[in-house]
This record gives structure tokens, sequence and C-alpha cells, in this order.
């Protein structure tokens, strides 16, 4: 591995290392707070490895959820990553025997940076993308192991840290917001939830809300796509 | 079950289940096949919706009606969207929200 190389894939990834050591300070104070030690976090960070996801599995270990629980709420949390790939379905190619960790390790950090990475014509693409893949995996580790350790060795009181879940999901939410020209999918994600936890309470909600958000979406498509098209058509009139 | 074998299989089906999502798009889409529309219209309306459910999720067991009324969560809820509208950084909206909440029920509630 030729130095100009890990270079320049370091500086593209520095911002990302600030965020993760942070997120996953955050993500493995949760999981000790939760009852597992940096040796469990390690390995929960290496073979999970999604910031939002992993702390979502935090509190589904802490709360002992079933087994169903847990494949659901991932794989509906993560549902957003199937987007991703489908960007660099060629890219990954030129990575080599690296094509499966490629994959494996598309958080959405990796993705905004991968994106947003145009390797000169003097490096090997193949080369940056998976150097880029291996330090933002690296710099999570970090996080993760450095949050379990401080979780361990300081008295200081963390009651209270788990809101940084919530918070991370209310970043998304303001960002997603502004993005979006109709907000028709928030308000039926808002409804299903609330009707759900007052049909089966608030610790079996999730299921029956998302698949009902499901529907509602399919049910509504129409009237989202139309949304959409009367607020871009909006907006191009008034330019 | 014991916790460890518990916590082992969880942890398994969590990794599974986040490579799934990840690798959907390769196995189908890697011959260069047409995504469904359907498929590119769920992708596109699913994440607000499913990031709002998980917010309700975090707050799920927060008694409105009875003390403290929740206050330190909205509190603390919006003086993150209020940070992240303001500075759009994700480090000092977390930073600072999770801080205030700390706060909050360590001192106040």
């Amino acid at each position: 591995m030729d130095k100009s190389t890990l270079k320049y894939a370091f500086n593209r990834t520095l911002p990302v290392l600030f965020g993760y050591i942070f997120l996953g300070f955050a993500c493995g104070l949760l999981l000790y707070n939760a009852g597992y030690n940096f040796i469990w976090v390690f390995f929960i960070s290496l073979f999970v490895y999604a910031g939002s996801g992993e702390m979502l599995l935090a509190s589904l270990l802490a709360a002992r959820a079933s087994f169903g629980t847990i494949a659901a709420l991932t794989l509906l949390l993560n549902s957003r990553h199937m987007f991703y790939g489908l960007s660099f379905i060629e890219r990954f190619k030129k990575a080599g025997k690296f094509y499966p960790y490629m994959i494996f390790s598309l958080t959405d950090e990796t993705y905004s940076m991968l994106c947003a990475t145009r390797t000169p014509k003097h490096l090997s693409d193949g080369k940056v993308i998976t150097l880029i893949a291996v330090l933002d995996h690296l710099y999570w580790l970090l996080g993760c192991i450095m949050g379990a350790l401080m979780g361990q060795i300081l008295s200081f009181n963390f009651k209270g840290v788990d809101f940084a879940m919530t918070a991370l999901f209310v970043v998304i939410f303001v960002e997603q917001w502004k993005s979006f020209k109709t907000h028709i999918p928030v308000y039926i994600g808002i409804i299903c939830s609330v009707i759900s936890i007052l049909i089966f309470g608030a610790n079996n909600f999730i299921l029956p809300s998302l698949i009902s958000t499901v529907g509602l979406l399919m049910l509504f498509r129409n009237a989202v796509d139309n949304a959409k098209q009367t607020k871009s058509e909006a907006i191009e009139i008034c330019h | 079950m014991s916790l460890n074998i518990y916590s082992i299989i969880a942890i398994a089906i969590a990794a599974i289940c986040t490579f799934a999502t990840r690798v959907v798009p390769f196995a189908l889409f890697g011959g260069r096949k047409e995504v469904p529309v359907v498929i590119t219209y769920l992708g596109k309306v699913l994440p607000p919706a499913i990031i709002a459910t998980l917010i309700i999720y975090c707050i799920r067991n927060v008694d409105f009606l009875t003390y403290s009324h929740g206050i330190a969560e909205i509190l603390a809820i919006a003086t993150t969207a209020i940070l992240h509208i303001i500075k759009k950084n994700t480090l000092i909206s977390i930073g600072g929200g999770t801080i205030i909440y700390m706060f909050l029920v360590q001192y106040i509630f």
C-alpha cells in the first residue's frame, strides 16, 4: 500500500473520523449500560457495523427484545441501505477481493464519503475506496471501544445518555424534513405509530405501525407523487 | 436461555439483517436489471416515515399524563432540532441535546 493513497484516503475520511469517534463513543456507552463490556462491544461493532442500527440494537438488547422484533426493526431501519448500493454496483468491482467487504461496510457515512470522492487519476480508485471503507470501520470500532471503556472506568453519572439515539434520529428527521417536498410520509408514520401504541401498547407497537405505514404509503402513492409534483411545479413557477 | 446465548443470537441476527439490506441491490441488480418503480418509490418515501416512527419508539415509555409529563424529552428534542436548524452540525446538535437531557433528568426531574 503506497503512502500517497493512504494519505489521500485518510484526508478524505477526516470528517468521518470526528463523527464516528463521537457517535461510536455514545454507542459504546449505551451498549456498556445495557450490560456489554468492551469485548462484546468490539465484536458487535465489528460485525453489526451500523451507526443508528447499533444504537437501536443497544436498546433492544437492554429490553431483551424478541428475535423477531430485532430482525424486523434492523431490516426496516436499514432498509434505506438497499438504495445506497445501486450507485456502486460497477465501482465496487474495482475493489477486487474486497468487493464483499465494500458491500458489508456501506454505512450512511461511508456512502456519502464515497459519493463525494473522485479519485485523482494517478491513484487507484479500487484501493482508495477500500481504504476509505476500512478507515471508517476502524474509527467506528475505536469510538465504540472508548465509549465502553469510559463507561467502565468513569464513575460519572451517565443517566440520560441514551438520549443520544433519540437526538440522532431527530437530526436525521430535520434533514429529511428540509429535503422533502411532501410531508405525507411523515404524517402517515406518526399516525400509524400513535394508533398502534393505543391498540397494542408501547412495547409492541413498532411492527404493526411499520406494516400499516408501508400499506398506507402504497395506498396513497398517487397522492404522495402528486404532492411532490405540485410542490416542484410551484417552485419552478416561483423561479 | 442464558443471557450470553440470547445476546450472541441477537447480535448475529442484527449483523445478518444489516448485511442483508446492503447486499440486496448487488444481488438483484448486479446484472443491470431495471429497478421496479414501486421499489424506488418506497425507497424515497419510507425513510422519513420510519425515522418519525423511531423517534416515537424512543419516547414510547414517557408518560405525558403524570408528572413530569415528558417535559425533559420535549425540551431536549426541541433543543436538538433547533440547534440543528441553526448550526447544521450533527455533533453540536446531538451533543447539545444529550447534555441538556442528562442535566434535566439528573438534576431537575
